[in-house]
């Protein structure tokens, strides 16, 4: 073998070699890293010692937390629901031959363009209760109309709910709609034939096939959920109180702001294994069939 | 059978106007929020706190604008938003154009240069794409002290590149795997070598997916709070973060036209792009979900 090819034999891996080392470094044992503290006695700076599990007891004792795991349930839970029906249901409408369809999809999708600070400081205007919606709402004649969610501590997280919905539904649609651009049109009119009403078709045929988007929506939106920050901060400030708290602003908050550094990685490890239960198998089956696709 | 055929068409009309009916109070429900930012952004305090909300403005005023892009204060410093946003051009330009050409050597490699573990280094730079970065900030916070980057813009831009890795590699993989082996391989009897390959047959087919890499990157980094929070203070803000703040601000009178003035100026670049490129960025959008 000439020096050449030699070169040619190596010069990729050691072209991609530090990428791969900044990847193992920054993701994997930075990950180490966040277990170990969390492992340890850090409080205010990090310390290299092992007292066991008892950052995680703290964190499970922590009501903050109890709180911060019920919202992101409820907040996942809700926003999955509808993120999914409307974005199903938009597409499937587009899927009609509708006029102006391509502008119709950039507005449906253009939130997914704006920064979640943006879209929460506009949802937090707009659900102001004293100048904003429900003031309109009034005017227009429904004087009794009360509208104030974003200020009830019981309420507050609905109103993450529909920002984080707004945001995402085009999202949703896009992944749909490719779903269903992709199926062979003749087996709708080989059913239409058979007599098969229109909304029928769907719900017995179309949505069915649908599956493999189903699954990559729904892990998607999982993930954008259960990282939520950006957008629970600049819409209530995890308040009012903590009534809006979510994992990772108590996981910001633990570290950053009240030198609980111990308790901030435990509740960094508990959303990391969250993340990588759903991730983990998706990814896995993804690569599988892939591998078998060629 | 006449009727038959009148009652069908019938239901079809219905039909339409059930589908024509959503499709338009949907896209008013998404495009609500952008109307109230834009004309709150241009009506006058006073207008505002006497009680106008989604009208259209009596007298358009640019004062908020004005006031949001360098006056408002954010923390102690009055200058406006505008050197947070030269902080973040100065923060995506480099890591855009970082993250894609390392992502698009990867992916050359990952592709036309197969070899083994080549799939379990794919494999492990994909979980990166969804990597809570909770898990990182702590580590990270501290390797950008031992540099002396933290709270600076190299510090952002390699942060941002380092985890933009992962996506970009996984656009140019899955977009070369499509392109025939027998391509590089002509090019090799005929004597190119590694770079020479990837300048002169990959990147030439490339540039559908270098629009949907910098586009991507351009959105993800440019929104991005997390980090940006995490790793700057004061001056060194990206946008994001100073807009934040601009909203947070509890003294006096709040100032939502001045609120609304600034999310606008955060929101321009990426609707621009968006606006221009929305293709593109649904690809990109799309690419972590169908598998190319």
């Amino acid at each position: 073998m000439s020096l050449k090819n030699k070169l040619d034999l190596w010069l990729p891996r050691l072209v991609l070699s530090p990428s791969l080392l900044a990847v193992l470094i920054a993701v994997y044992l930075f990950i180490v890293w966040t277990a170990w503290i969390s492992l340890s006695s850090s409080q205010m700076v990090p310390k290299f010692d092992f007292v066991g599990l008892e950052q995680y007891v703290r964190l499970w004792s922590t009501p903050r937390w109890h709180t911060a795991v019920a919202n992101l349930f409820i907040f996942t839970t809700l926003f999955l629901a509808i993120t999914i029906s409307l974005g199903l249901f938009l597409a499937i409408l587009l899927d009609q031959k509708v006029r102006a369809e391509g502008f119709l999809r950039a507005v449906y999708l253009y939130p997914m363009a704006l920064s979640f600070i943006v879209t929460g400081t506009a949802w937090k205007w707009i659900l102001n209760p004293t100048l904003g919606l429900q003031k309109v709402v009034n005017e227009l004649g429904w004087t009794g109309f009360v509208f104030d969610w974003i200020t009830q501590p019981s309420f507050a997280i609905y109103c993450v709910v529909i920002a984080a919905v707004w945001q995402s539904t085009g999202f949703a649609m896009a992944i749909f709609l490719a779903g269903l651009r992709a199926i062979d049109t003749s087996i709708i009119k080989a059913a239409q034939i058979e007599g098969a009403s229109l909304p029928r078709i769907y719900v017995s045929v179309i949505v069915p096939m649908l599956r493999p988007a189903f699954l990559s929506v729904i892990v998607l939106l999982s993930y954008i959920s259960i990282k939520s920050f950006d957008l629970v901060l600049a819409l209530t400030n995890a308040g009012p109180g903590s009534a809006t708290e979510m994992p990772s602003t108590f996981m910001f908050a633990a570290t950053f702001r009240r030198n609980q550094m111990g308790v901030g990685a435990a509740s960094a490890i508990m959303m990391l294994m969250t993340v990588a239960a759903i991730i983990v198998p998706y990814l896995y089956s993804e690569l599988r069939e892939d591998r078998n696709a060629h | 059978m006449h009727t038959e055929a009148r009652s069908a068409r019938r239901s079809n009309q219905i039909g339409r106007l059930f589908i024509y009916g959503s499709l338009i109070a949907l896209a008013a429900f998404y495009l609500m929020p952008l109307w109230v930012m834009i004309v709150t952004s241009l009506k006058s305090l006073d207008e505002i706190y006497g009680g106008s909300f989604i009208g259209v403005p009596q007298a358009i005023t640019f004062e908020a604008w004005n006031k949001a892009w360098q006056e408002a204060c954010i923390g102690t410093a009055c200058t406006g938003l505008r050197p947070y946003f030269i902080n973040s051009i100065l923060m995506v330009v480099p890591a855009v154009i970082l993250s894609t050409g390392i992502g698009a050597i990867n992916g050359y490699i990952l592709t036309k240069w197969r070899f083994t573990g080549a799939n379990a280094i794919f494999g492990l730079l994909l979980f990166g794409c969804f990597l809570p970065f909770q898990a990182v900030i702590l580590p990270m916070a501290q390797v950008l002290g031992r540099l002396h980057l933290s709270g600076t813009i190299p510090g952002l831009v390699l942060v941002h590149t380092v985890y933009g890795i992962s996506f970009t590699t996984l656009f140019f993989r899955n977009y070369f795997i499509t392109i025939p082996d027998e391509l590089t391989r002509a090019a090799q009897i005929d004597g190119a070598g590694f770079f020479r390959i990837f300048f002169s047959v990959m990147l030439p087919t490339a540039l559908p997916i270098i629009v949907v890499s910098c586009i991507w990157q351009f959105t993800q980094i440019w929104n991005d709070f997390l980090f940006g929070v995490s790793f700057t203070a004061g001056q060194s803000s990206p946008i994001t973060v100073a807009l934040n703040n601009i909203v947070n601000v509890t003294m006096g009178r709040k100032q939502y036209n001045v609120d609304m003035a600034a999310a606008m100026i955060a929101a321009i670049p990426t609707l621009f792009v968006y606006v221009v490129a929305g293709r593109y960025f649904v690809r990109g959008l799309t690419a972590g979900a169908v598998k190319g």
